[in-house]
Parts: structure tokens; sequence; C-alpha cells
């Protein structure tokens, strides 16, 4: 388990003062200075050395992202900071910008230099009202100390402009973002061009999550070192988990990565409600990851980093567990997700647009036993069909549940279909049009 | 997607308030010279602000020539973005998420209760207090099942407390937001599990006037563990039956 000195967001039940004098005594805003002075190549290697992987989900490494930046800065570069938390089943930015905003302020500070960005825009959801205005009255106490703006004590000139979506989960995705920044719909660009060469204003636009740029200060800090020495190689520093679901006291809680899942669970969230043995399965990393199931191969040997994910045929995402106990109606809780995802998609292309929805009927349906056998295959095709034929990862991220549903839990939607055909209905079981 | 369309009964005009109409010009001057349009969504938002929670036609209109945009760009913005209300609802709007994380703690029963004391989702009370929305994820799924009322999150919840919160929003008082029940935010029920060390905080204490150390010679940091050029360490193998440590 990690020692409370490792811990890098020391306020996260928000216990002491969020403000700019509660969070200098925490620590931060400490030597920013003499960080800002060492130059944007070391910064750069210090976070590459620490081995830091992006915390929003796809885990590309932070510095090597940083490093694509051209080094010539004859236009605008701009930081944009990923606040657009709505994947189900997490919850963890919202903490840090409400109860630490200034992790966030200061390494937006740091990653704005690494990256020759001059402004940095904070994308935060729409729904995070009480969030936002922490956020931003903690970016003004920033501007009244002078520690960012025009003539800052540190002598790089940085703007943050606090910016706000309404409800489109699809703005999450990074190019999605750039069009909604830009005051348009959220619907995804092709890649390439990458952002790093055009992105927001067709400027090179660096976009990272909220939690990564908030670990930054303290690995500038305590050295990479540091958080290199936590969790494992390739997985390294510290994390935060959100346990929701059917586990006794669900919470966020900083850890080390590739803590195991069960020792997580446990020792954290009070463990599975009904005891471990009560577990069905659980969704490591946010809804757009496969489920695991229960059973000494699969989540009792869980490891909670990307490798660890990755070796279960699912992934650490934002590590997001949710935990579904025996008395789970599975089929139920994945239809559920599979509405999510019908309700948003940003409709620009057809498979997801279309597929969604045809996903969700079918798997509702199955949910009641009201289909064909045959339709268990047809939707794995289909699924198959989503996966990667998206302009942005929304189609893979929707496929892919429905596939870990199907791969462990085929056998509870066979029982399902024989319950229901074994009984007499008056209406016919309708099949989907193939 | 979701399909949304304007109301049928609109409103004949809107105006921006002068102090809306300064704080818009204030919002645009945030972005780079002739990238108005970036400020779109807060104008929107602050327009179903003005307007009693929704967004009237006139007022889209209003947000286009405000920006110097064509009117169907502002039109697929408002109508994209599901936080823009296209018809009334209640001075309490009262959005019920309902996906998988709040499901499986209980949303379902909280949607019987506005169901029996709201009505039929999106329908607004004949007061004009309430309406009930179901929406999904709101991101606060360690404190499921949850709602938000307007700008606050009532976390936590019961269909007993849930009653009791409507209860008091139609009685004329505002409940405490956040959980419901004896928790601290996204802590454990029972108090945190970490981040006990009172050592973390003993620096609240000394540092409570102005710090003794001006910024511009704030101290730097220790030098020994990034000028180091050997390999990232290795945690000793304290337990060979650890799994994290093969």
């Amino acid at each position: 388990m990690l020692a409370d000195k490792d811990r890098i967001f020391t306020n996260l039940y928000g216990q002491h003062d969020w403000g700019l004098d509660g969070a200098r005594a925490r620590g931060a805003w400490d030597g920013s200075k003499a960080i800002l002075e060492k130059g944007r190549d070391a910064i750069i290697n210090e976070v590459k050395a620490s081995g830091q992987r992006g915390r929003g989900g796809a885990g590309f490494a932070t510095g090597l992202k940083w490093s694509f930046m051209p080094k010539q800065v004859d236009r605008p570069h701009y930081l944009v900071i990923n606040a657009d938390e709505s994947e189900p089943g997490t919850c963890k930015d919202r903490e840090i910008m409400r109860y630490d905003p200034h992790l966030l302020v200061e390494g937006s500070l740091i990653a704005g230099c690494a990256m020759g960005a001059s402004t940095c825009y904070i994308y935060i959801r729409g729904e995070f009202i009480r969030e936002r205005e922490n956020l931003e009255a903690a970016v003004q106490q920033a501007y009244d100390a002078k520690l960012i703006g025009k003539n800052n004590i540190h002598g790089f000139d940085f703007d943050i402009v606090v910016h706000h979506g309404a409800g489109a989960y699809i703005c999450g995705e990074e190019t999605a973002l750039l069009e909604s920044l830009e005051g348009k719909k959220g619907q995804p660009r092709l890649k390439p061009p990458f952002p790093a060469n055009m992105g927001l204003y067709g400027c090179p636009t660096t976009v990272n999550n909220v939690e990564t740029i908030a670990q930054v200060p303290d690995i500038m800090r305590r050295g990479a070192a540091w958080f290199a020495g936590i969790g494992r190689p390739n997985n390294t520093g510290t994390k935060l988990y959100c346990i929701s679901g059917h586990v006794e006291r669900p919470c966020t809680v900083e850890e080390e990565m590739g803590i195991p899942l069960r020792e997580l669970i446990e020792k954290q969230a009070g463990g599975v409600r009904g005891g471990w043995d009560n577990l069905l399965a659980v969704i490591p990393g946010g809804s757009s990851m496969p489920l695991v199931p229960a059973g000494a191969d699969q989540a009792d040997t869980l490891l909670m980093d990307f490798d660890g994910c990755r070796d279960k045929k699912t992934s650490l995402g934002t590590a997001a567990v949710i935990v579904m106990d025996k008395s789970t109606d599975i089929v139920k809780a994945m239809a559920r997700i599979s509405y999510f995802y019908k309700h948003e998609s940003c409709g620009q292309c057809t498979p997801c647009r279309e597929g969604m929805g045809w996903m969700w009927r079918v798997l509702t349906r199955m949910a009641e036993g009201r289909a064909q056998k045959r339709e268990i295959d047809m939707l794995w095709e289909v699924t198959t069909q989503i996966e990667g034929h998206t302009i942005c990862a929304f189609g893979d991220g929707a496929a892919w549940p429905v596939q870990g549903l199907l791969r462990h839990f085929r056998p509870e939607i066979e029982k399902r279909i024989d319950e229901y055909t074994a009984n007499p209905h008056p209406e016919p079981v309708s099949v989907a049009a193939e | 997607m979701s399909v949304r369309r304007l109301a049928e009964k609109q409103p004949p005009s809107f105006a921006f308030t002068p102090d809306n109409l300064s704080w818009a010009k204030a919002r645009i001057a945030k972005y780079p010279p002739g990238r108005q349009q970036s400020a779109v969504i807060p104008i929107l938002w602050r327009a179903q602000q003005q307007a009693g929670g929704w967004l009237p036609q006139k007022a889209i209109e209003a947000t286009a020539e405000l920006l110097g945009m064509a009117k169907i760009r502002v039109f697929e913005v408002a109508t994209f973005y599901t936080m823009f209300n296209l018809a009334p609802v209640g001075r309490f709007h009262v959005q019920l998420c309902g996906t998988t994380p709040c499901m499986l703690r209980g949303s379902e029963e909280l949607k019987k209760v506005c169901h029996r004391m709201i009505g039929e989702e999106t329908e607004v009370t004949a007061d004009g207090t309430f309406s009930w929305i179901e929406v999904e994820c709101l991101g606060a799924c360690v404190n499921a099942p949850m709602v938000q009322i307007n700008a606050d999150y009532y976390e936590d919840l019961t269909p007993e407390t849930f009653t009791r919160v409507i209860n008091d929003f139609s009685n004329g008082r505002t409940p405490k937001p956040g959980p419901q029940i004896d928790r601290i935010n996204s802590a454990p029920v029972g108090g945190p599990t970490t981040l006990t060390d009172p050592s973390l905080f003993a620096a609240k204490e000394k540092s409570s006037g102005p710090t003794d150390r001006p910024d511009d010679k704030a101290k730097k940091p220790g030098e020994a563990a990034n000028m180091r050029e050997a390999p990232m360490p290795k945690p000793p193998i304290a337990d060979a039956t650890d799994p994290r440590r093969n």
C-alpha cells in the first residue's frame, strides 16, 4: 500500500483549504521558478524518465507526447487540458478540480513551458458547475499572485482560460474537444494531421488529461526517480482509482499503479458487498473497457495497471473500477452501457451512429431472453464491424464492453433465451434485420 | 444520437441584458482575435440562464448575431449539446443519472420517486416548480446514485432522502448539496482510509501568515534524484511472493 507521504493529491477529500494558501501549505507552487529555469528539454526529459503515461485512458507516454510539439515557436502553441470527464465510473478529475486546483494550474504552467505554449485552455464539462467555480477562482488567485499571466514572477508569460462544454461525452475525445473549443459541434477530426501539428485554430496543440498535468509539479519537485520507483516498470507512479458499484464503501483513492484489484477493493473500498466470493464481474477502467469476470485467472489476479489489464484482455482506461456482485443483471447492466453510447454517439460515422442503437435494441431483448441464439453471433459480428471502422475510438469503446459480455457471459444469455422460449408467449420473437 | 428539436411555442423576442452583454464581450476577449466563435457555448449557456433555464429560438438567433456567426452554425451547437434545454424546464430542474454505476446502486428507485413526486419525464409541473430528465453519467460515480438539481449535485441518495430533498425544495428550503449520508465527499463511509498522516498537513499551522520566502527566491528542489544518470531504480525485493515485483 502506498505511504501517505507518496501521495500527490493530499486534499482529495476536500478536508483542507483548496485555495492558494492551503495549496502552498501542502507544497504547491514551491520552487516553480527553478523548475521552469531548467528549460524545455530538461522538463521533457524528466517527465520521460519518470515513465509517466497519460491518465486519461489511452496511456500514451506523456514526455514523448510533449516532444512531438515543434521546437520552433513561429505560431502560437496551445496546451489544452481535457477536463471533460464523462466516462461512466470515472470521477477523479472532479476531485482535483474542486479540491486541489492549484496542482492543475501549476502543472499547466510547467507543461506549457515544456511545449512552448503561452496559452492554456482547460475544457471542463458543463455539468461540473461548482467544480468550474473553484477552478476559475484558483486561476484568478494565481493571476492575482502573479504566478501566471503577463510579466509573472516565473518569467514565462502564460495565460489560462477555463472553458466549458455543455454535456457531450464525445468532447472528451481530443479532436472533438478541439472542435468544440472552436465553437462547433463536437465531432472528431480525421488524423493525421495530428494536433501536435494542426490542432486548435490550426496551431500546434497538445491535449492532456487533468490528472496527468496535476501530477507533473510533484514529478518535477520530487524527481523522476521517485515517481519511477512506484509501481512496475512501464507502469510507474500513482493513480487515482474510483471504486464504484457493489462495494461496501465506494470511494476515490490514490494508490500505486499495479496494485492487485482484490487488495484495492478490500483495503480501500471495504470489499465486495457480501464478500469477495460474491463478485460476478468487474469493469476495471470505465465503461468503455471489457469486463473481467470473477475467477482465479481473471479478477482474482488482476493487477491494476496498463500491462496488468492488457493481460486480461481489457484495459486500465481511467482506472474507474465498477464492481458488480452476483445480484447484478449483467446483460441489463451492459444494455444500459450500450444505451449510453447510443445516446452519446456524435452521429458522424455510420457504423457508430446506426450500430449503437442496433446493439442496444438487441441487448435489451437479450436481457429479457426475447432473442434468437444465432443473434449472439450476429451481435459479435456487428461489434467487429464497428470496431476500427470509425474516425475516433468511440466506436471501439462502445464495441468492447459488448464483446466482453459475449466473451464471458454467453451461457447466461443462452440460458435466458432458453427460459423465454420454454414458456408460451403471445407475440413471436423478433429477429434483428441482418 | 438523441433527436432534439426546438419547442413549438416560442417567446416572440429575446435580448441580452446589459450585464450579460458586457459579460459576453469579456468572454469573447478571452479567445484570439477572429476566433469569437469559440465563445458560443458559454454565451448560449448564459442566454439559457437569462431565459429561465431553456433556450428559445430567438436567444439562439441573438447569440448568432452577437458572434457574427451563421444562424445554422449556432442551431447546430444548440441542438448537439444536451445541456441546452430546447423546451421550458421547471424552476428546479432535476437531472437524474441513470447510467450503469448509478443503476447498480439504485437509480431506478429514484426514477420512481421522480414519477411519483414530479410526473412524466421532461414535463414541467403545473406550478412551474419542477421538471426532471434522465441523463447520462454525471461523473460522481463513487457517490452513486445521484442527481443534479440546477447547479448542485445531491449524492448518495436513497428514495427516502431524495424525497426529502425534493420536499425541501418545494417548501422553499435549499438542502445541503453533496452526500446525503454521513460521509466526507468521495472518501469512504466511516472516514478516509488514506491521507491520515498528520505530518502531511503540519506545514499548515506554520504558514498561516504570509510565507517568509518570496516566490521569486523559492528554494531549488533537491538535485540528487534528478541528476542521477543511473537507470530507473528497482524497488527492493522485499517479498518474493508479491506478484507486483515479478
